[in-house]
């Protein structure tokens, strides 16, 4: 193809996407596009997948039936939402081998977020309340992204997010609730998760360098800064409703603005956990790996198996 | 990366209740078609979404190229008179 029947096609696939149109997976696309939605995408998949880990945690040690089975569940689901991410990243011709290896490797990135440790049952409660709630302030607008089989996993996240974010928030009421030291358990994981969640809502729109491209693909609707505005808007009331204090001496109601403002964000930490320095980049990792290491002589096995049961069949037939 | 045989992808189809048909919603890997059954079960059913599941390898599925639309699905778009609002009828005739 000439160079100029390249840049024909792009306008008219541009065209396409300002148009509303869905891009699907044997659709001609640039190769940019295709290598920034195997980027978002599996990045996201890690994210769900890795995001199991400090939750996992604390699955045999949650305080009753009912908040076990909730946290199993949720968990479950995460297992789930990296698969639909997998499954559609390997539409635009990737294998699931290479995504994981990208994983394994370190080439590949994952939400710094996962990088911080649980130390205590109140953490399931933030984790749900703050970290879920600012996943889905990210993931509600990429339900309209244009690259069909993104929008539809994403669709089918954002359906069971909820139940997650809402199981977080009701262990924080408990735990607000409860005797002294649990509600002190409760402010001390707000404590240590309401920053790293303003994080991850990604660096400010003036270090954002995929911003401009990203919001033509309609990978993104809105800015970080302004999804940041809104996690904020949205969760300090309900932290006053449980009685529990935001970590930020500098919030204030604007009301000119209609609108809190807030601290000043350690983007140097978030650059630190980014580039694998967090408190639990390496534990994860190493967790993540031997369970993918330690699985082989299973998966091994059930191919084995598979293989000589279809021998049988073909033996039978002959 | 192992050298070793991964296990296949497989499509999967949903019938969410009777009287509705089974609908795509996604692929899975699994080593045989009960894996794949039991797998898609669990990935893409964990609500009750569906009554039935098939599930057929990716590699049996033939695809029309939408490079070719226009030869493949052009030839309907003249034909106008497959549509009922190609004909003309009396303002009387209320409903036909």
């Amino acid at each position: 193809m000439s160079e100029e029947q390249i840049r024909s096609l792009e306008r008219q696939f541009e065209e396409r996407i300002a148009r509303d149109e869905k891009i699907e997976p044997k659709d001609w696309m640039p190769e940019k596009y295709r290598k920034t939605h195997i980027r978002q995408m599996s990045q996201h998949a890690h994210s769900e997948i890795v995001g199991m880990l400090p939750e996992g945690n604390w699955i045999t040690r949650a305080p009753s039936l009912r908040r076990k089975v909730a946290l199993l569940a949720k968990v479950q689901d995460e297992a789930g939402h990296g698969l639909y991410l997998y499954s559609a990243c390997e539409t635009l011709g990737v294998s699931r081998e290479e995504l994981y290896d990208q994983l394994h490797t370190g080439k590949a990135k994952y939400s710094s977020i996962f990088n911080y440790p649980t130390v205590t049952w109140a953490d399931m409660g933030a984790i749900g309340w703050l970290v879920d709630g600012a996943a889905i302030i990210n993931q509600v607008p990429l339900c309209n992204t244009s690259y069909g089989p993104y929008a539809r996993a994403m669709i089918r996240v954002c359906k069971e997010e909820s139940f997650h974010q809402r199981q977080g928030y009701e262990i924080m009421i408990k735990l607000a609730n409860g005797t002294p030291e649990q509600k002190e358990m409760a402010q001390d994981a707000l404590n240590r998760w309401w920053w790293p969640s303003l994080m991850m809502l990604g660096p400010t729109d003036a270090e954002s360098i995929h911003t401009e491209q990203s919001m033509k693909w309609k990978l993104k609707r809105k800015s970080n800064d302004d999804l940041r505005q809104q996690f904020i808007d949205q969760t300090v009331p309900q932290a006053d409703l449980i009685g529990l204090t935001i970590p930020d001496p500098d919030l204030k109601w604007n009301e000119e603005r209609q609108s809190y403002d807030f601290g000043e964000i350690n983007w140097d930490e978030f650059w630190q956990v980014v580039k694998g320095h967090g408190p639990c980049n390496k534990e994860r990792m190493k967790a993540r790996v031997n369970a993918w290491e330690e699985g082989e002589w299973v998966r091994d096995a059930a191919m084995a198996y598979a293989e000589k049961k279809q021998e049988r069949k073909q033996k039978q037939v002959g | 990366m192992s050298d070793k045989k991964n296990w296949p992808l497989w499509e999967v189809f949903v019938r969410s209740k009777n009287g509705l048909e089974h609908r795509h919603c996604g692929s899975l890997h699994a080593a045989d078609e009960d894996m794949a059954l039991e797998n898609a079960r669990d990935v893409y059913t964990r609500r009750s979404e569906g009554v039935s599941i098939w599930v057929v390898e990716s590699k049996h599925i033939t695809a029309s190229n939408p490079e070719n639309n226009g030869e493949m699905f052009e030839p309907a778009h003249d034909k106008v008179y497959r549509h009922p609002t190609f004909y003309d009828l009396p303002d009387e005739v209320k409903h036909m």
